[in-house]
């Protein structure tokens, strides 16, 4: 960790930054050209006539094969060279990246970019990059760890020296929060054994049986011996008659939406988003949280009539869940 | 491919929707066209060593899907204006790509498309893509 004196020290330092250009203006090695437009369009997978296909492009509204526009800033990437790396900065925005790095600021993360096209780029046309340190956050916390926003502003110019587009491009300077995971060699498999799965429900004495019936297929709530009365989710008393003596019966699964709110966001890992969260009267007069699944959050009115199943996740856990029916 | 012209889309229309199977072609296919060459978009051995289980997709094929996925839309006649990306977690070879899209906005001029794609890991890109369609 920096002390006080040199974080403020550091600050001074990569403020300096701010305002300059990170280096003079770069003017693509190739002029657009159709053969790199058809590269791209193969990889996204991009079938639009107007990027390829002179005849068609000729009679739209761009009179002739046009450039994608999100390839603006591939024109005037530096290429090949990029593979060996930057351990010796070569502009001003490495230099920047360097002295944080060196600080501890090791890791990296783009997270913004913003892009206005004045104009699509034309086969034969030479773009020139101009890009500034257009700002540096003050130090901030996020989940990646603490670290600097630094926003960068490239504007894209033709030959004749007016602009094309230009582009903001925010990246997170960052104090990794733990070290890198230690690569995998397991092959294939790999990055499924990264894939995030359902956060699951803490499971204790009160209520590990309820998951454990669920795991074995059956869906159940909790009964009160002393007085019949039932109850979800599980708890070690009746609030009926203060009895701790209880068993359990397996619902129909039939019951009606009471009430539901549909989740955007935030949106954690392992889950499909929108969620249709849903708290179901079950017939047997008791509530159950859940979710509604293949219905559109549209198509989600209260009081319609829901019938649960029990879901397995890719891991294995099993849950109930609900659907319409009829 | 047909356009669609600027009084037939209204604010909340849904986009159809599309599915990539990301693998290691496409994101290094995607990285090389885009000339980038930064070695964790094509060398499994250079992403590990930065702690993931393998190549990532570059931040511009991801703007190449989105871009796409617009104009599949609205077709050859529309004039991308701008858009404005959020970036999440990493797509990686074996995630399916999952991307939807709603007209969030309209102007006289101007529609404004959201378009969100996720993975298993969550989100992995929010944009907003504004367009110009033909009156
Ligand atoms: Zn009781």
């Amino acid at each position: 960790m920096l002390t006080a004196d040199q974080k403020k020290e550091l600050e001074a330092t990569i403020q300096q930054f701010v305002g300059k250009p990170i280096g003079p203006a770069a003017t693509s090695r190739d002029a657009v050209n159709e053969a790199m437009i058809l590269q791209w369009c193969d990889a996204m997978g991009d079938t639009n006539p107007v990027y390829q296909d002179r005849a068609v492009a000729e009679k739209s509204v761009h009179g002739g094969i046009v450039a994608p526009p999100m390839m603006l800033d591939a024109w005037t990437m530096q290429g090949w060279d990029m593979h060996k790396g930057y351990d010796e900065p070569t502009n001003e925005e490495q230099r920047l990246h360097k002295i944080l790095t060196d600080a501890g600021y090791t890791g990296v993360l783009g997270t913004n970019t913003e892009q206005e096209f004045d104009r699509y780029l034309r086969i034969g046309d030479e773009v020139t990059a101009e890009t500034i340190i257009e700002g540096i956050s003050e130090e901030k916390a996020t989940g990646a760890g603490i670290g600097y926003f630094i926003t960068t502003k490239t504007t894209f110019s033709d030959a004749a020296g007016a602009q094309v587009g230009w582009m903001n491009f925010r990246v997170l300077k960052f104090i990794p929060k733990e070290a890198p995971q230690a690569a995998s060699d397991s092959g294939g498999g790999a990055a499924e054994a990264y894939v995030p799965a359902r956060i699951k429900p803490p499971m204790g004495h009160d209520n590990a049986w309820w998951w454990n019936e669920v795991a074995a297929g059956r869906i159940t709530v909790q009964r009160c011996k002393g007085c019949q009365q039932l109850r979800h989710p599980p708890r070690p008393m009746c609030p009926g008659c203060r009895s701790m003596e209880w068993d359990s019966i397996e619902i129909s699964g039939r019951g009606t939406l009471h009430t539901f709110t549909v989740i955007h966001y935030p949106q954690f890992p392992g889950y499909e988003f929108p969620i249709c969260a849903a708290l179901v009267d079950l017939e047997e007069g008791v509530r159950m949280v859940s979710d509604v699944m293949d219905c559109k959050p549209e198509d989600l009115k209260i009081g319609m009539k829901l019938k649960a199943y029990i879901h397995e996740d890719d891991d294995g856990f099993k849950l109930p869940l609900f659907r319409p029916s009829e | 491919m047909t356009t669609r012209t600027h009084a037939s889309v209204e604010v909340g229309e849904e986009l159809p929707p599309l599915d990539i199977e990301t693998t290691a072609t496409i994101v290094a296919g995607g990285a090389l066209a885009s000339r980038d060459y930064t070695p964790v978009h094509h060398d499994r051995a250079a992403a590990q060593a930065q702690g993931l289980p393998d190549i990532f997709m570059n931040i511009l094929t991801t703007k190449g899907f989105v871009g796409r996925y617009v104009t599949d839309w609205s077709g050859p006649d529309a004039v991308v204006k701008g858009v404005k990306i959020k970036l999440g977690g990493p797509n990686l070879p074996g995630h399916t790509l999952k991307i939807r899209g709603t007209v969030s906005a309209k102007t006289d001029a101007e529609v404004e498309i959201d378009v969100a794609g996720t993975n298993p890991y969550g989100a992995h890109v929010n944009a907003t893509v504004r367009v110009v369609l033909p009156q």
